[in-house]
Formats: C-alpha cells, structure tokens, sequence
C-alpha cells in the first residue's frame, strides 16, 4: 500500500481514473509515487510528457540540451511558438506545471553521457528513451540495464514506428539482445535527413506513456518481449517476437559490459566532420563569387527531386541524389570543376569522397549547403 | 512458393521504392539469395562482406527471429510473410 495521500484538488483532477477499478486510488497514488525519467524532450518526449503529467505521475525528469526551433512545432506539442529560441527542458516544464501543478518536473539541461548517465537515471523508476541517434540509445539502453530499471523504447522514422519495454530484469531482451550492434554512420539516414509525419511521434510516444503508466501501476500485460510496429499509411500495427539473447554482451549469462562505454565510438562515429581535405571544400562566399566569373565550376545538387520544390541555388547544373550517383557517375566530366551541394553539407561531402575515391580531383562541397547559402549569400532563398 | 517479403521505408530506395517484393524460395537463405539477384542495392545494405545478415538487421519469418528459428535453412510455407526490420533511431529532435 502506497504511502501518499491525495488532496481533494487531486481526487477531482484525477476522478475518471479513480473512478475505474483497475486503476482507483490505489494505482493513482502509485502514479504519484512513482518517477519517470524522459531521455529527449522532442518528437517522441513531447507527449509522453505531456500525458505522464496530466496523468500525475508524481515526479517526472527532463533530459536534453536543445532549444527549441520553429521547425521542431510541426510535432514537438510540448513546445508552442512562444517558447522559441528557449531551452526545450525549461519550455517543456513550464508547460507541464502549468498543465498539472501538483507534479514535480526536475529539468537536465544537458547531453547524456556514459560520465553522467547512471547518476542522471538513478533516482527514477522507469526511463523512458525518446532520443534520436544511436550512441544515446545504446548508451541509455546499458545504463538502464546496469541498474536494473525499465526502459521504454520508442523510435520513428518517415512513416514507420517501433515500440517496445526492455526489462531483462523482468524476463525480458534488452535493445542489444534485438540489434549488437548500430549500422554504420550514414547508413540509415536520420529524421532531420529523412523528414518525419509530424503525428507519427504522437502515436508512439503515447504508446510509450501508457506503457510507462502500466509499469508504474502495475496493470496489463507490458510490452515486454514484443516489438510493436507501426505504419501509418498503412495504418497497420503488428507485433514481432523479441527473446533474450544469452549471449547478450550487456544482459546475458556472462555479460562482458559490466560499465559504460564510449558510445560515440562504439557507433563508429569519427569525433571530426567528414574527413575529406582543405582543397575540396568551398565556402558559399568563394562560391557565389566563382559562379559570376567565366571559368565558373559545374554546380551539382545531390539532393532528392522534392527538395528542389522547397529552394535551390541558382545556377545549378544538375540534379543527381546522392544515392544514385554511384551508378551515375559516367554522367560527370572528371576534368571540369565541380561544386557538389545539399542541404547542410553531410551528403554532398558523402559524394565529394565517393568521387574523390574513384578519381575526381576538381570537386569541392559546399560547406553548410542551402542552409548556409541562404545565411551568407542569398537570404531569398528558403531554409529547410 | 511465393513469399513476400517487406521492405522497410528506410532501405525501399534500394528495392526500386517497393514497400513488398515476392520472390518464390523454398527457405530464408533462397530467398535471400532471391532477393540479392533481383536487388543488388538492398543486398549491400543487409548484409556484411562476409555475406552474413549485419546485426543491426534483424529478419522475421512470420513473427519469429530467424535467430531463434534455423537461420538461413528455416524452411518457408507458401505464403509466408517475411518482414525486413532494420534498427531505426530517430526520435525526431
């Protein structure tokens, strides 16, 4: 029997949940008890913060060191317009204290790292993992495991979603039982590369705030040892089979990660931006200035057909996404300069050394792209 | 035996955009090896240079693992469904 008691405000704010036998006072005050700690206040962290407040969840924590960006509001509900430019922990909390003032939100502004993660996780319940690279998600998945708590995944891409709850101590896998290992950099694209539905977040991160309720309450059947798929447009969710690998380096029979590692390098991702010299790299200003004399370099766009839609730099010779250029090179002439650019940078630099590698001398990226382009040369054309 | 098989959204590009393939296999790995012929893209993504699945790709046979089935040898009823599902990280910052 939980010790906390409820006020009246709190009986009347929380009376359709008291009002039903599974959850009563019992699991409402459990709720209150209970503490769940929120890896990313983003896509997936905005609704699970928002329900795990309205629903009083006694203490809730906040990690990230973002701020908060126009384009983040097409799907971060937690965040409004005024709050642009503001930190996403101190926007995040003042929303959920105005949304239920009865709580506890105890905000991190900081990146989790294997210096901070056990400490930062400690006096929590559950940890919820709302975070969008892989070293964090590796990193909060050996964390939890270590110190024997509940990790409820969530995860997004486009269109697709997957949910599950890790709790080896349970019975269940762990997120290195399902995947050993992350994919390469630059395999797997991200959100800010790859575009997401904005309500996408919203269905998986409420599946993982009712998950994160059902923990803390003790009801239901968690999802524990299945893999929740979603798609959207089909608008079709079906559900894998996860077991416990034995063999598991982090939960098995004889765990070889009995610390946190270094997370960064375990996914292989070099501490330095792409690691191609000084001689192919041009800056917008050299750019913009080369583009008016007569020995103006070719200008190819790397990026996909429906980018060319939002903006582009005028001038541009030709358009050839990154992923197909390894079967279209033939269509570039090696002894002509050329200027390779996309959005930020990352994938024309991913073209410059795949050209680089097969002969190309006369190619340069330029540095930050559009996005930059449009800051230092040409502010009509559109950020994205 | 025809099987399909589903392409997630993050690796359709390297199967020509399409969300299923069907491919008539007897087991995983002939299917596999189906799959490598008509899309050679998608096979550079899944599997390592060592010809083996990369683990952070994981294959189902209905709603089982392969790894906790017989792998490659699990044999296929016509009509089974074989999902593709690689990890994915997004969290959307």
């Amino acid at each position: 029997m939980s010790r906390v008691t409820l006020s009246h405000d709190e009986i009347a704010r929380y009376s359709r949940h008291l009002i039903m036998p599974e959850v009563g006072m019992e699991g409402q005050r459990r709720l209150k008890q209970g503490s769940v700690l929120l890896i990313g206040t983003g896509g997936l962290g905005s609704p699970l913060a928002l329900y795990l407040a309205a629903a009083g969840v006694g203490h809730i924590g906040l990690v990230d060191f973002d701020v908060v960006d126009a384009s983040n509001l097409q799907r971060q509900i937690v965040h409004g317009t005024s709050t642009v430019g503001m930190a996403k922990t101190e926007s995040a909390r003042r929303r959920l204290q105005d949304l239920n003032p009865h709580i506890e939100v105890t905000i991190y502004e900081t990146q989790i790292t294997s210096a901070n993660a056990l400490e930062l996780m400690q006096p929590y319940d559950v940890i919820v993992d709302g975070t969008d690279n892989f070293p964090t998600r590796y990193l909060t998945n050996d964390a939890a495991v270590l110190l024997g708590k509940p990790n409820v995944y969530g995860s997004i891409f486009r269109f697709e979603g997957q949910a599950t709850v890790f709790a080896p101590q349970q019975g269940g896998p762990c997120y290195r039982c399902l995947y050993p290992e992350p994919p390469p950099p630059g395999l797997v694209p991200s959100c800010a590369e790859g575009g997401v539905l904005g309500v996408l977040p919203g269905v998986i991160g409420t599946i993982q705030a009712t998950e994160a309720i059902k923990l803390l309450t003790g009801i239901g059947e968690p999802l524990i040892g299945r893999l929740l798929l979603y798609d959207a447009l089909a608008m079709h969710f079906r559900e894998l089979k996860l077991r416990r690998n034995p063999a598991c380096p982090v939960c098995g029979e004889d765990p070889t990660v009995s610390e946190l590692i270094d997370y960064v390098q375990f996914c292989g991702i070099a501490p330095e931006a792409p690691q191609i010299g000084a001689q192919y790299v041009i800056t917008p200003t050299e750019l913009a200035a080369w583009l008016e004399r007569d020995d103006r370099p070719f200008l190819l766009d790397v990026r996909n057909p429906y980018e060319v839609a939002i903006a582009n730099i005028p001038g541009t010779d030709k358009l050839i996404p990154v992923d197909q250029l390894p079967e279209r090179i033939h269509e570039l002439d090696s002894a002509r300069e050329i200027v390779v650019y996309c959005r930020s940078g990352v994938r024309s630099g991913r073209a410059v050394e795949l050209l680089v590698q097969v002969g190309f001398r006369k190619v340069k990226n330029l540095e930050g792209g559009v996005l930059r382009w449009s800051d230092e040369v040409d502010p009509s054309v559109a950020k994205y | 035996m025809a099987i399909t098989i589903s392409i997630p959204t993050a690796l359709r590009q390297y199967a020509g955009g399409n969300a299923q393939v069907s491919l008539e296999a007897d087991s995983v790995g002939a299917l596999l090896r189906g799959l490598a012929e008509l899309h050679p893209g998608l096979a550079r993504q899944i599997f390592g240079d060592d010809g083996q699945l990369r683990s952070f790709v994981n294959l189902y046979v209905g709603d089982e693992d392969i790894r906790y089935l017989q792998g490659e040898a699990t044999p296929l009823r016509d009509g089974e469904h074989v999902s593709i599902i690689p990890a994915i990280a997004g969290g959307s910052r």
